[in-house]
């Protein structure tokens, strides 16, 4: 399924792609005022700010975002720091996506190499850079309006997007916006110290597109209409790692409104003039598959093969202390093997590009999650030069990590449909809801074998985890960040654990298969956390020790595990007594820089069913930016994940996906989701993020509930799974 | 065929078995009302068929002539702003994309019973699937609604 092969270097552009990207990014504005004004954006003299921040003459701040916005509330995020510094009013800002040059909106995560959006990184990239341009645009409309009015600029107040001075002078960030442009650039500008903070931790600086959106004005992708724009559906191999054989075009193109039939590398596209028909034709359209080389493997082979490579010793992914002798001296050894199933991301608006090449200029619309990866691809498989590409980045109905894909995915098939028709017209691609269900790029199936040592006070004296499954990076661009064979996102929440465990060993079993894998909403910690967090509080319980208890032992020289967990323990009122039928399971867990402990209260049924009634979520993401969308993230993680553990799996039968729509693949529904309390830790540390670190601690707080319940152990995922197992 | 889509007749030229869906999308040119699955599974296509939601993804353009079709954008009346404004006031949405369909449904629960509970809450939103599990927040922008209407 990776039709392309791409280097390293792409996350390098030369500097002819970043000029002209710099170039680029200003044509296709129309606006007045840019930061710091229109003639900075000269090859010699690249600004850093020229591209965050535009008024416009009708008073409209215009924020160009780093970060995609697939729900979690990046842009929102950018637009509270921009606005905290510019002290500009919430009416007046708007939020764009930005792309074409990674100087400027390279993510400062990743060293600020290349743009993109993931692992819960966009505060944490975002939180200088953004009020930095905020303070800056400020300063320059301040020194314009100095200029005007005749005063000192001391003595100009700016507050809701109005400058004033005490002799009565007035005016709007637009009536400035042309003096502010053609001032001065202040070399320096410092930023408001925290107590002077008015929108940063603000409860009543509230989200810009909730009304859009629940009015049905937001568009994305899929809502994209252009003059003559045709519409494709492909036609995919039934098995991972088929290809076309051959195929029949005319009774697709018997469908009334089929354009064309087109073989594309990654199948057969059928053209037409509106979804329906593209779908139709697609239906009649006959293809034969080679499938010599297919993945014909199903779930039960993988894991009967997984389980017995989990008996060879794998690579080393963390080695401490001398956890093969302080095994052999154990006065007890606790064993569990786990088994997780692949994941689908199955967000709700399916996957979907527009391409459309307009003379030399190739336009493509999208849900651009890593856009300079996407702008290569894109020239590679057009032939148009990456100067002359330009990406609009959409909001996406969802993601979850789908729209994070290396060879550029449907992004690639709509520009190479629309250039197999001759670039005659701009093409929509649409999956359909079966496309995306049987598209690939999971999360990985995996397996953990666990041994762990105890002495004869039941404390832990050795810990030997090995895992078995697909890296996500290996094969890829990123492979250059694989160390010795092992991926950081395969062991993420084992080999760098909190628990003071003085011999310790993490293996990884790099599995070999066909199905293509992807990074999955908190991607290793997906796993990695169930199986700590169940094990540690397996070992508390056979010890006779409060699972709360045992963990603060066990984590008194990580205070920011310590805190959430007490928090958490303290508002669910840990000690307290439950009433008949309800227990409790606790976890915590730290990804992407951000600590989330949860308590999960299950109310058990007499068919010994259960239902998650009520969550206790306490997270430490440092500065909280926006304190309610934090919250927002917590609610939607944990019914993300809590759907995953209780009813997701993605299996395969002879190399072909089972699950085909929500019919089989079964997301989280109302009827399941708890009620959930959020806390935040108070912290004056860098902010990090909050889409992701939500999902991890849900499965095995539940899981941990269902044994204080039970004594049942849940190792096969999902529940409905293991339960009957 | 003739459609009556939020109080408007279109003379729309489409095959009688398009699903409502693509005739408002593509045909009307309404984009409000969401593709998720085409099954009738997710919720996201929900219109109103004179008051009552269907799923416009499995409903044939055919069988919807001579009847009154409501997308979001048609939406009108006390509980329908009551709904939208609880969803803003509440932040409701991530990512948006099923609340097309979550509003329609929310305003034909709240319409057919004024003061639902949690169970009835989710006993009439559980075809609405959001996979960004913003039903913490469904169940109390209904709940917030129902104290706008008084």
């Amino acid at each position: 399924m990776l039709p392309l092969k791409l280097k390293p270097e792409i996350f390098k552009p030369s500097r002819r792609q970043f000029l002209v990207g710099a170039a680029a990014a200003g044509a296709g504005l129309s606006v007045s005022f840019r930061v710091p004004g229109a003639r900075a954006a000269t090859p010699s003299d690249p600004n850093p700010f020229n591209a965050y921040v535009t008024i416009s003459p009708d008073n409209k701040v215009t924020i160009l975002s780093a970060h995609m916005d697939m729900g979690q509330g990046s842009y929102f995020g950018i637009a509270t720091l921009v606005a905290e510094e510019l002290e500009a009013d919430r009416d007046q800002l708007l939020v764009e996506g930005a792309s074409g040059n990674p100087k400027l909106y390279g993510n400062l995560a990743w060293g600020g190499i290349a743009q993109g959006t993931g692992g819960s990184s966009a505060m944490f990239s975002s939180f200088d850079r953004y009020r930095k341009a905020g303070a800056l645009a400020r300063t320059m409309l301040v020194n314009a309006a100095a200029q005007q009015w005749n005063v000192p600029a001391s003595e100009i107040k700016v507050e809701k997007g109005v400058l004033s001075h005490a002799s009565g002078k007035q005016a709007n960030f637009g009536e400035l916006a042309d003096t502010a442009a053609k001032g001065e650039v202040p070399a320096e500008v410092a930023l408001k110290p925290k107590q002077q903070w008015k929108l940063i931790g603000s409860e009543d600086f509230r989200r810009l597109d909730s009304r859009d959106k629940s009015t049905g004005q937001q568009h994305y992708t899929i809502d994209l209409k252009l003059p003559g724009m045709l519409t494709a559906m492909v036609a995919h191999p039934p098995l991972f790692g088929a290809k076309v054989k051959s195929f029949d075009p005319a009774p697709a193109k018997a469908v009334k409104g089929v354009v064309d039939v087109v073989q594309i590398s990654r199948g057969v596209a059928v053209v037409a003039e509106n979804t329906w028909a593209a779908m139709k034709g697609r239906d009649a359209l006959k293809v034969e598959w080679d499938e010599s080389a297919a993945e014909k493997r199903g779930s039960a082979e993988l894991f009967a093969e997984y389980l017995k490579q989990a008996d060879q010793p794998g690579l080393v992914a963390a080695n401490r202390g001398d956890a093969d002798g302080a095994m052999k001296n154990a006065a007890k050894v606790v064993e569990a093997t786990y088994q997780f199933p692949y994941l689908a991301h199955a967000a709700l608006e399916p996957m979907d590009a527009v391409a459309h090449k307009n003379g030399d200029v190739l336009e493509i619309w999208g849900g651009h999650q890593m856009p300079d990866l996407y702008q290569a691809v894109a020239s590679q498989v057009a032939g148009v030069k990456p100067e002359n590409i330009h990406l609009h980045v959409m909001k996406t109905g969802g993601g979850f990590g789908r729209r994070a894909v290396v060879d550029a995915d449907v992004i690639a098939e709509a520009v190479e449909t629309a250039k197999a028709i001759g670039w005659k017209a701009p093409v929509k691609v649409l999956w359909t809801r079966e496309d995306d269900m049987r598209g690939g790029r999971y999360r990985p199936l995996y397996v953990h074998k666990v041994k762990v040592g105890l002495d004869e006070a039941g404390n832990i004296v050795a810990w030997q985890h090995r895992q078995v499954g697909q890296s996500i990076l290996i094969g890829t661009p990123f492979e250059a960040m694989v160390k010795d064979g092992v991926d950081a996102t395969s062991v993420e929440g084992v080999s760098d654990h909190p628990y003071a465990i003085e011999n310790f060993r993490s293996e990884i079993v790099n599995a070999k298969v066909g199905v293509p894998v992807l990074w999955w909403r908190s991607v290793g910690h997906t796993h990695t956390a169930y199986v700590m967090e169940t094990m540690i509080d397996d070992i508390a319980r056979q010890t006779g020790k409060d699972p709360v208890e045992f963990r603060r032992a066990l984590l008194k020289d990580h205070s920011r595990h310590l805190a959430a967990l007490n928090l958490a323990a303290e508002k669910a009122e840990w000690a307290k007594e439950l009433p008949k039928g309800t227990f409790r399971g606790v976890a915590v867990h730290e990804s992407f820089g951000t600590v989330v402990a949860e308590i999960a209260d299950i109310k058990m049924d007499d068919k010994g069913g259960f239902k998650v009634e009520r969550v206790v979520c306490a997270v430490d993401c440092g500065t909280a930016i926006n304190p309610d969308q934090i919250r927002a993230q917590m609610e939607g993680g944990i019914g993300f994940g809590l759907g995953s553990v209780l009813h997701e799996e993605l299996t395969l039968t002879k190399g072909q996906v089972d699950q085909t729509n929500y019919d089989s693949y079964l997301p989280l529904r109302i009827e399941e989701m708890p009620k959930v309390e959020t806390y935040i830790v108070p912290s004056d540390a860098t902010p990090s993020g909050v889409g992701e670190p939500g999902v991890p601690p849900i499965g095995p707080a539940v899981a941990n509930a269902l044994a204080a319940a039970n004594g049942k152990r849940v190792r096969i995922l999902p529940f409905a799974k293991g339960l009957s197992a | 065929m003739k459609l009556d889509i939020n109080g408007q007749v279109h003379e729309v030229d489409a095959d009688p078995d398009m699903p409502l869906l693509w005739a408002i999308r593509d045909v009307v040119g309404l984009t409000g009302t969401k593709f998720g699955c085409g099954m009738a599974q997710c919720g996201a296509c929900t219109v109103h068929q004179d008051g009552v939601p269907i799923r416009s993804c499995i409903t044939p353009v055919s069988d919807v002539e001579g009847t009154k079709i409501t997308t979001i954008e048609g939406l009108d009346g006390k509980v329908a702003k009551a709904v939208q404004a609880a969803w803003t006031q509440l932040d409701v949405p991530q990512c948006g994309y099923c609340q097309s369909g979550q509003v329609m449904a929310a305003t034909a629960l709240l319409t057919d019973n004024p003061k639902p509970t949690d169970a009835d809450i989710d006993a009439a939103m559980t075809g609405n699937l959001c996979r960004c599990a913003t039903y913490h927040r469904i169940r109390a922008g209904i709940h917030e609604a129902v104290k706008m209407l008084g």
